[in-house]
């Protein structure tokens, strides 16, 4: 059977099991748009490059599968960059592929030709300039295969316009050759076995769990190793919901804006078990003081990782949930054969004493005074099914989100960890919306972020993907002001954005949406109760709340975590 | 301290440039650097000489072993391998000093590649230690152009004999 380039990338796509892929059209791409009509795979139409990229890492974060953006060359490959580095700091499965000018001409600078393969080098795991319309499925299948495997990330397909007018014979291959891609998916068992022998030594262990314990479908693997253990477990900015956070070991988040028990309790710890984390100097603070103590047991997929900021003492090689069931076999045949661990009841209290003393807290407001953000998210919380996914932009808002949400199932947080995206909400929860249709999605969002991607409320209002949107209009880049307000003496430059220009109900309207606007803490549940009870388009709620507002605790940059600072009304001796 | 990496490549487009970009957004230095296939049409090797203590070398070889054109990676010991470079070099020599070029070429066992009016051009292949002490010595004449390939390597052989070979070299003597 002969088809044309294009037919044969989308049938390429279908192969690989793709349901829907989210774009815009553009001259290079205009082959591949053509076989579209015909194909089952749903196409989302995008008003900008940047929120097809955030919808396809929305869509995988939710459910898995490698989220599929299709852009045309020049500015279309350029805008989507930003989601590109976005999957490859987070580690998304997600396939773009690019419209190419035609490989002839390549290198003359013809109309919206840009070096895409080049530029996307190193945001990518791996991208293909094709050259010859017959390696077309062979290369969409290594795509995918790279894409889900090992380490997940992004990848780009690069493809030239004749390419993908020009015939080639149609096959499809069973199999991948890449004699240069092998993942180790299997821990050593020698190493395991002394994991399992230093957990069980230890009086002061801590779980460190990262991102990698979701790519990994690790979470119940996680929940069995820590309740067997019986060891705490934080869960670092990308892995919220990967441990319940109504379990009794759960610590919640560490690092820089993390619960004073979880960032204490590492720093205190005689071992931390990092499954699938990567020592981020946001979890890290200071590295020399670092959970100076403790000895370290790292899981990761990508040996890279291991021995890249701190030198693990048992570095394992693996998938996570692999090697955390191989752990767990280890730890029980240690128990089975008398092995006890040392008594961490001292431990348990000293970690009960810090979750008691320092709660993530705030001061409610004074008649008068404008909304708390964290009253927001404790009404919202508490207004909204366990099973509810949050998509959140960058900023403060992210972080009282993390802090305030209850996370008890895994793949209900979706966030711009690594790259710190403003902009990733709106489009990451309509990604995430047309991946889990019949669950509720709020995007929560600031409103400098809001303004970066907001013009996609557009594609849902026409595709009817019916999500929520909670802005948290404190009217500044809450976050620099924040680090002005107490690193830069209050000298507060070109941060103020105004509350009412635009104004977001208008805006809400104009997009086809229904737009709230609430501005004191009475109105809070209401609005809430409304739009839940909306079903059939989407909702803005427009919450105005007070800038002055600061995201406690805080690790100041470059400080140790041993400096974490509380907010003032919790500051008191230590006990 | 410098290490030397011999890296097998899938013989594809870009590939160079994968490994190069992979050095410098890691912030890792390229000291000497030499690609040529390899007796496998599919594959090529690239020598890399880096200057770092070994826990980044770590980094680098993990690092480099995660890009998908990457098969293999050999970190070559000075000690356990052979060395290679090759030198050209263009140097002034006037009459009156051309015998004593022509001398230097022959105590390292160079050879003299192109003749000009007052300049010679001279090559020669050897360690990196000798091509260092061979340029040295010839830039009190005047060196015009210099060039060096970047080393290439590989590890040092066997010496110890199998058993059956052994037997016979016993039995001959």
């Amino acid at each position: 059977m002969q088809l044309t380039g294009a037919q044969a990338v989308i049938k390429s796509l279908e192969m690989e099991g793709v349901e829907v892929m989210f774009g815009l059209p553009g001259g290079a791409i205009l082959p591949l748009y053509d076989p579209i009509i015909d194909s089952p795979i749903r196409h989302v139409l995008v008003r900008h490059e940047q929120g097809a990229g955030h919808m396809a890492e929305g869509y995988a974060h939710a459910t898995g599968r490698p989220g599929v953006a299709l852009v045309t060359s020049g500015p279309g490959a350029t805008n989507i960059v930003t989601p590109l580095c976005d999957a490859y700091m987070d580690s998304i499965p997600m396939v773009c592929i690019s419209g190419q000018v035609p490989y002839g001409v390549i290198g003359t600078d013809a109309f919206q030709e840009c070096d895409t393969t080049g530029i996307t080098m190193s945001v990518t795991k791996h991208n293909w300039l094709v050259s010859d319309a017959q390696d077309i499925p062979r290369t969409v299948k290594e795509a995918f295969h790279i894409a889900t495997t090992g380490r997940p990330g992004p990848v780009l397909i690069d493809v030239p316009k004749d390419v993908s007018t020009s015939l080639m014979d149609w096959y499809w291959p069973e199999t991948v050759d890449l004699p240069g891609y092998k993942p180790t998916t299997r821990g050593h068992p020698k190493m395991i076995r002394e994991a399992a022998r230093l957990i069980l030594s230890s009086r002061k262990p801590v779980i460190y769990a990262g991102g990698g314990i979701l790519r990994a479908r690790a979470a119940e693997a996680l929940r069995e190793l820590a309740e067997l253990t019986d060891i705490h477990v934080v869960t670092t900015l990308m892995a919220r919901g990967a441990f319940p956070d109504d379990h009794d070991l759960c610590l919640g988040m560490p690092g820089m804006h993390g619960n004073y028990a979880a960032v204490t309790s590492m720093q205190k710890a005689d071992l931390l078990i990092a499954l699938g984390a990567r020592f981020d100097d946001r979890v890290t603070g200071q590295l020399a003081g670092f959970a100076p103590d403790a000895k370290v047991i790292h899981v990761d997929i990508d040996p890279a990782e291991l021995g890249k900021v701190r030198r693990p003492d048992v570095p394992i090689v693996g998938d996570c949930r692999l090697v955390i069931e191989e752990l767990v076999r280890a730890v029980r045949s240690l128990l089975d054969s008398g092995v006890q661990a040392p008594d961490r009841s001292a431990w348990g209290s000293v970690v009960r004493g810090w979750q008691d003393s320092y709660p993530f807290a705030y001061e409610p407001p004074a008649d008068g005074d404008g909304l708390k953000p964290q009253m927001v998210f404790e009404h919202l919380r508490d207004s909204t099914p366990d099973d509810t996914i949050v998509v959140s932009g960058v900023g403060q808002h992210q972080m009282w989100a993390s802090q305030y949400w209850k996370f008890n199932h895994p793949y209900t947080w979706v966030n711009s960890g690594g790259l710190g995206t403003m902009g990733f909400a709106v489009p990451a929860a309509i990604g995430a919306k047309v991946g889990v249709p019949d669950r509720p999605v709020w995007a929560v969002d600031g409103d400098g972020c809001f303004q970066m991607t907001a013009q996609e409320l557009v594609t849902a209002s026409m595709e009817r993907i019916p999500i929520k949107v909670a802005i948290l209009n404190n009217a500044y880049l809450g976050m620099v002001r924040q680090w002005q307000e107490m690193f830069y003496d209050e000298r507060y430059s070109q941060v103020y954005l105004s509350p009412d220009l635009p104004d977001y109900v208008k805006w809400a309207e104009a997009m086809g949406c229904v737009g709230l606007r609430v501005e004191s803490p009475e109105e809070i549940q209401p609005a809430i109760d409304k739009a839940n009870e909306i079903d059939d388009c989407l909702v803005v709620i427009d919450f105005r709340t007070d800038a002055r507002e600061k995201v406690y605790p805080m690790v100041s940059s470059g400080a140790s975590n041993d400096d974490i600072q509380v907010p003032p009304f919790q500051q008191r001796p230590v006990h | 301290m410098h290490h030397t990496l011999s890296v097998v490549v899938e013989n594809k487009a870009g590939v160079l440039s994968r490994v190069a970009g992979l050095f410098s957004r890691r912030g890792f230095n390229i000291y000497s650097l030499a690609v040529a296939p390899t007796d496998d049409e599919r594959f090529s090797r690239i020598t890399i000489v880096v200057d770092v203590d070994s826990s980044r070398l770590e980094q680098i070889t993990k690092q480099l072993f995660k890009l998908v054109n990457v098969v293999k990676i050999r970190e070559l010991d000075p000690a356990e391998s052979v060395e290679r470079e090759l030198m050209l070099c263009t140097v002034a020599a006037a009459t009156d000093v051309r015998s004593q070029v022509i001398q230097l070429v022959q105590v390292f066992e160079g050879r003299i590649v192109n003749v000009g009016h007052d300049q010679l051009t001279v090559s020669l292949d050897g360690t990196p230690r000798k091509i260092d002490d061979f340029e040295d010595l010839l830039r009190p004449y005047g060196i015009v152009e210099f060039q060096r390939t970047g080393r290439v390597a590989l590890p040092k052989l066997d010496r110890q004999a199998p058993a059956r070979l052994r037997a016979v070299q016993e039995r001959v003597s």
